[in-house]
């Protein structure tokens, strides 16, 4: 089954989703766990999953960074009483867009062709990524669905591999 | 004759978003609902300050220095943005779960507890972190329908979980949590040194004038001035004892709300983990760390086709001309996001079961280190 993000939406139908919570043993910063999930176990290789959610936890780490440039920017809003946010980023707002295109990035080139997508955490308040698992309407069955074939469009159909 | 037209009717998020809160400025503000408390702190800083700048400054500057009134005006300025900031902006509301996060965690949850034979209480909703060696209670948030990130904890006048609660302040009008704590920091910080700097000027104002007129000629002449020393009095020991127990906690990296229960104190009970064991880090996290965005995003849009009846003027012109990204008190502008599947779930009916798992009684209101608050707090919050 290869699919692009549009056609995903549109000739899919939602199977079911998985949420990837927090992971506080690190403190409050914002950190997801990479345990995971069974229900991907036949949709996606291990690695793949447990990368994208590493680099996720570090653009969050990224952005919650405490160190020489944080402090400027807070004293430096602080000394103008914050009236420098109204034309400026933050850094972590910056951050959050990279991550939202990480994300776009990745559900194009590896999810979606297997049938999955991803939702920014931001869009769920920084609790959980969300994962939907699609079934293709057309398909009589999923069961072909764990080929790591390439997005690229020559694709067959429904045949297994 | 009415004419059926099919019309786009530009709804954003804050109109469904569950919880007891105002929004103003079409989102840009979010703020408590009941702003009496809030609305007499303005009178009151507004009020002196003009008495202040009226009539004591205009001698002190000639008799003195113009430095004065100056500096009292970027005091008074300081005050006011950090009031404004903290009153109207997202203290760090948690959102609530949608349907399909519900049902999976009560999924998992069901299957770490098993089935519970009828009649027999459910345990707890707890699950256990362990943080910095230290372990950590979660607490499931029946309102809610997530378990609360450590340090969190649910407000029960607003309705929302709040991360890094700090405590529902209703002079502000506003829960202060992970994302308005310094505002509210520096805000009483600077009012405190505004208030200072108002009865000192005052008292040496009546001293410098009595000696010329006499004192009671100066206070007939100016009786502002009794009213100004009155008020900074009784804010003195209230505000800057406030601002002197919150310095101890920023030093410490607790909030309110920890010191209350006393999470962290204790023989038996655990160390602070979130502590850096050193003030001026935990100062410097606390004040100047990285600022989270709101992750509520107010002001996205939630596209609803209607049909209408063409009979008048329309009641609501398609906000199509929105004023360019003006980013309000700290707040990205999410943009224009259509909601794929509508998903805000309607506001909750469901109330809260056990008290106990909703932390925040309004007693919080009152911290241990406020001394005798005036009594205007009469009629407060409702809870």
């Amino acid at each position: 089954m290869v699919h692009s993000l549009q056609e995903l939406r549109r000739s899919a139908s939602l199977a079911t989703k998985v949420f990837v919570q927090r992971d506080y043993s690190d403190g409050t910063t914002c950190q997801f766990q990479t345990k995971f999930p069974p229900e991907l176990e036949s949709r996606i290789e291990r690695q793949l999953f447990e990368e994208t959610v590493k680099t996720l936890n570090g653009f969050y780490a990224e952005a919650e960074k405490i160190g020489g440039s944080s402090y400027l920017e807070g004293c430096l809003a602080c000394a103008t009483a914050y009236f420098i946010f109204l034309c400026m980023e933050t850094h972590y707002e910056k951050v959050l867009k990279k991550i939202s295109k990480y994300i776009q990035d990745q559900n194009e080139k590896i999810y979606a062709p297997r049938g999955l997508l991803l939702t920014d955490p931001l869009e769920r308040g920084m609790r959980v990524i969300e994962i939907s698992i699609y079934e293709d309407r057309c398909s009589s069955g999923s069961s072909s669905s764990g080929s790591s074939s390439s997005s690229s469009g020559g694709g067959g159909g429904a045949g297994g591999r | 004759m009415s004419v059926m037209v099919a019309r786009k009717k530009v709804v954003r998020k804050w109109e469904k978003l569950p919880g007891r809160n105002t929004f103003c400025c079409d989102g840009r503000i979010m703020m408590a609902r009941q702003k009496g408390i809030f609305y007499l702190t303005l009178f009151l800083i507004l009020g002196t300050c003009a008495l202040f700048f009226a009539f004591e400054c205009r001698y002190l500057a000639v008799q003195l220095s113009p430095a004065i009134p100056v500096f009292a005006a970027v005091l008074f300025l300081f005050a006011m943005a950090t009031l404004l900031r903290t009153s109207f902006s997202d203290p760090g509301v948690i959102p609530r779960a949608l349907p399909d996060e519900a049902a999976f965690i009560e999924m998992e949850i069901e299957a770490t507890n098993g089935t519970v034979p009828q009649g027999q209480r459910p345990p707890p909703r707890i699950k256990n972190f362990q943080i910095n060696n230290q372990i950590v209670k979660l607490k499931y948030c029946y309102t809610c329908k997530i378990f609360r990130p450590p340090r969190a904890s649910h407000c029960s006048i607003c309705d929302n979980c709040v991360e890094r609660f700090d405590h529902h302040c209703p002079w502000v009008g506003n829960c202060v949590g992970k994302r308005n704590y310094r505002y509210f920091y520096l805000f009483i910080l600077s009012l405190s040194l505004l208030t200072i700097y108002i009865f000192t000027f005052n008292i040496v104002y009546v001293a410098l004038k009595s000696l010329k007129i006499g004192f009671l000629n100066t206070l007939k002449e100016t009786p502002g001035t009794v009213l100004e020393v009155l008020i900074c009095f009784f804010t003195l020991w209230s505000v800057v004892g406030l601002t002197g127990f919150h310095t101890f906690l920023v030093a410490l990296n607790q909030t309110t709300n920890e010191d209350i229960k006393g999470s962290w104190t204790g023989k038996n009970r655990v160390q602070n983990p979130y502590s850096h064991g050193n003030i001026v880090k935990n100062c410097c996290e606390v004040l100047c760390g990285p600022l989270p965005p709101s992750v509520l995003d107010r002001r996205g849009i939630l596209q609803q086709e209607e049909s209408t009846a063409q009979e008048g003027p329309c009641p609501r012109a398609p906000g199509t001309q929105e004023p360019p990204a003006s980013q309000g008190p700290g707040q990205p502008q999410e943009g224009a996001m259509k909601q794929q599947d509508g998903s805000i779930p309607p506001p909750s009916a469901v109330p809260v079961p056990s008290v106990s798992d909703t932390e925040m009684p309004a007693e919080k209101q009152r911290t241990p280190g406020e001394l005798p608050v005036p009594p205007l707090d009469a009629g407060r919050a409702e809870h």
